[in-house]
């Protein structure tokens, strides 16, 4: 079993142990879907052009604030000086907690996509591109994040400095996010989208954890 | 045979350099107790020593080799025990050990870790989450931790027994002097009692610079 | 005691702080006529003797002024991204100064573009602000120096806030053509028929020259502020150090 396999079970399993804490991001995510119609009113067409833009920022944000717990737990109690520290190197390390981070945070989100779409009225040609966009961004947001988590591990107030150091870096992710979905309500074709987002995801995933890697280890020098 | 060759290490933390010039080298079986007082840099010199911090100056070279070079080497070789204990409160004791076990590629089975419970007194609190241990446990396991995932090599421990009862730091003794019979070398930075037979003394505050040296910029050292 | 190495190459004699000092001392009047020369030829040519827009007649001439602070915001990203760069990999003690001193500056640019953009905007347009793709990108960057200035001033410890700064540099700039993409992706999607880009549509050799000027103008300004700001900074980390020696010497 490498390190890869073991941080990625045990985070699992902390998740697991901490129980309610980590689906907080989830509620949050659906509450957004709450506060939009209260504060621009009820009307079906305008919720449904703003749907997909909402449900995209709403996931971005409840994703943020996942995110701060992914490294400062380990930070305060030496874990991370232990994980710098072991053979395999810390990219495997953090890949294995963005994974994790993912697992518990960013697929109960496309999960509960469903009941986003249903509040804010989004039309049914935009449900399945808008589970597909989901699905295939929110790694991304997971990966991305996780740079900005490692750059800020240990400061003070680090949880907003984070949002505004993140969503900058999210915003192609959100563009082509959202675009597939009002692409495909508007009739076209969204794959266009789909495939870019497919493509920052799979560089998020290759390039992000050797980032916050080198992040991590400056901020233990 | 494992040796330690440490030649001419400076460490410079917040715009101070805490020691310099220091020199030293150890080969199997031996034990150093790096001593000065608090603040002296005790602890980062563990550190520099580990690879958590890059030395300001110096060499340092494990097994002929840099380990700057060589890191994959000296990391399977090397087990640091700082002032964080490293435990994750909602996991059992043996849960935190499991982990440790599996990221430095050690043995994971049970029996291997409770052998290494055992020898630091924890054995019957395998199953406990850890947040119930008292701070004297919690250290105890985090010793557990390079007793159970190196049998030969190097040790670095900050303050092994701070927290430990006499009857606990008999049993982290043992375990360091049976670590050191396998060839294993020992550093270790401690206030508190810890008899290590033989042990070279490394004085760290000796090795402080004095203090218009000590906060010379990279920037003033180009003046030179 | 041990000290670095000095090696003999040029730009470690440059991390000499009163070798820097001495060096840009020397640089700055030059520096300063040019920015001078520069600013009064290109304002000249610019605000008064270059043709006018055929659509939007004088006030066109704002572009003399937006265009080159927008490229002066991603020069200075870019300056951003390189010290950041060289301060990580070969711990140049002056990237590290460089890269502090240029964040305001490029947030003032950046600024400078988006105000300027928005002046322009409402006689164009008639509203101060349009979700164009150029303004989008810029006002994006706006918040990227920030957030560089914030992390800078998030931690006590002046190295790690340099290291952390350095890296959030790089990965910005790593990230930035791909926002720059997207953004402009998202503009052809949803761009109304009617909007005609800032840009102006071909550029007339005779409005090219006094932005050309004016770009070499904002460049020269850029070398000015960077050289004042980062001597400045030099000082105070010096100040500074002498202040720790005090303390420390102090203490028994």
């Amino acid at each position: 079993m490498n390190a890869f396999m073991a941080t990625l079970s045990r985070d699992l399993l902390i998740a697991r142990r901490e129980g309610g804490e980590s689906l907080l991001a989830v509620i949050f995510f659906v509450l957004g879907a709450m506060l939009f119609p209260l504060g621009v009113g009820p009307e079906g067409k305008l919720l449904a052009l703003m749907a997909a833009g909402v449900i995209w920022v709403m996931a971005l944000l409840a994703t943020l604030l996942a995110l701060d717990r992914l490294f400062q737990a380990d930070w305060r109690d030496g874990t991370l000086e232990l994980m710098a520290l072991a053979p395999d190197s810390l990219t495997l390390v953090v890949a294995a907690k963005c994974l994790a981070h993912w697992l518990v945070t960013g697929l109960p989100m496309v999960i509960a996509a469903p009941v986003m779409a249903l509040l804010l009225n989004l039309p049914p040609e935009g449900w399945p591109p808008l589970l597909a966009a989901l699905l295939i961004g929110s790694p991304a947001l997971s990966f991305i994040g996780a740079i900005c988590a490692a750059l800020i591990v240990g400061a003070r107030r680090g949880g907003v400095l984070m949002t505004l150091l993140a969503l900058p870096l999210y915003i192609p992710t959100l563009i082509f996010g959202a675009g597939a979905v009002q692409a495909a309500i508007g009739g076209f074709d969204a794959s266009a989208h789909l495939a870019a987002l497919g493509a920052i995801t799979l560089a998020a995933i290759a390039l992000c954890p050797w980032a916050a890697a080198a992040a991590l280890r400056q901020a233990m020098e | 045979m494992p040796n330690l060759d440490v030649q001419n290490l400076a460490c410079r933390r917040g715009g101070r350099i805490l020691f310099a010039g220091l020199d030293f080298s150890l080969s199997d079986g031996d034990a150093a107790l790096a001593l000065g007082r608090n603040g002296a840099g005790k602890s980062s010199l563990l550190r520099v020593l580990a690879g958590l911090i890059p030395p300001f100056t110096g060499s340092i070279k494990w097994n002929g080799e840099d380990v700057r070079r060589e890191s994959y080497e000296f990391r399977s070789a090397m087990r640091y025990v700082g002032h964080a204990d490293g435990l994750q409160t909602n996991l059992t004791v043996i849960q935190n050990l499991h982990y440790w076990a599996a990221l430095y590629r050690a043995s994971t089975s049970r029996d291997a870790l409770e052998k290494a419970l055992a020898a630091v007194g924890l054995d019957e609190l395998a199953d406990l989450p850890a947040r119930m241990l008292s701070a004297g446990q919690r250290r105890r396991l985090a010793l557990a931790r390079p007793i159970a995932t190196q049998p030969g090599g190097l040790w670095l421990l900050d303050e092994p027994t701070v927290a430990l009862d006499r009857p606990s730091i008999a049993k982290i003794e043992a375990a360091i002097t049976a670590f050191r019979a396998g060839g294993g070398i020992v550093i270790a930075s401690t206030n508190a009692p810890l008899t290590l037979p033989g042990a070279k003394e490394i004085d760290v505050a000796a090795a402080m610079p004095s203090p218009e040296d000590a906060f010379a910029d990279a920037f003033e050292d180009a003046l030179l | 005691m041990a000290s670095p190495n000095p090696s003999g190459g040029f730009w470690h004699r440059l991390a000499n702080p009163a070798r820097f000092q001495r060096l840009s001392a020397w640089l700055m009047p030059w520096l300063v006529l040019i920015t001078l020369g520069c600013f009064g030829a290109g304002l000249y040519y610019g605000l008064y003797a270059s043709p006018i827009d055929y659509q939007q007649k004088d006030t066109v001439r704002i572009m003399y002024v937006h265009v080159p602070a927008a490229w002066l915001a991603m020069m200075s990203y870019s300056t951003l991204a390189i010290s950041g760069f060289v301060a990580l990999v070969w711990r140049h003690p002056l990237a590290d100064v460089a890269g502090a001193a240029t964040a305001p500056i490029g947030a003032v640019f950046t600024f400078l573009a988006l105000f300027t953009g928005a002046i322009w905007g409402q006689p164009t347009w008639g509203t101060w602000w349009v979700w164009d793709a150029r303004l989008t990108s810029v006002l994006i960057l706006f918040f990227m120096f920030l957030g560089y200035i914030a992390i800078r001033n998030a931690f006590d410890d002046q190295a790690r806030a340099g290291r952390a700064a350095s890296l959030l540099a790089i990965v910005g700039v790593v990230i930035l053509p791909i926002i720059k993409f997207s953004v402009d992706w998202w503009n052809t999607l949803h761009q109304p028929a009617s909007v005609s880009k800032l840009s102006g549509s071909s550029m007339d050799p005779a409005m090219l020259r006094p932005l050309l000027i004016m770009a070499v103008a904002y460049m020269a300004l850029f070398g000015v502020l960077l050289l004042l700001r980062m001597r400045l900074e030099l000082t105070r980390r010096r100040v500074e150090a002498l202040q720790m020696a005090r303390a420390g010497a102090a203490t028994p």
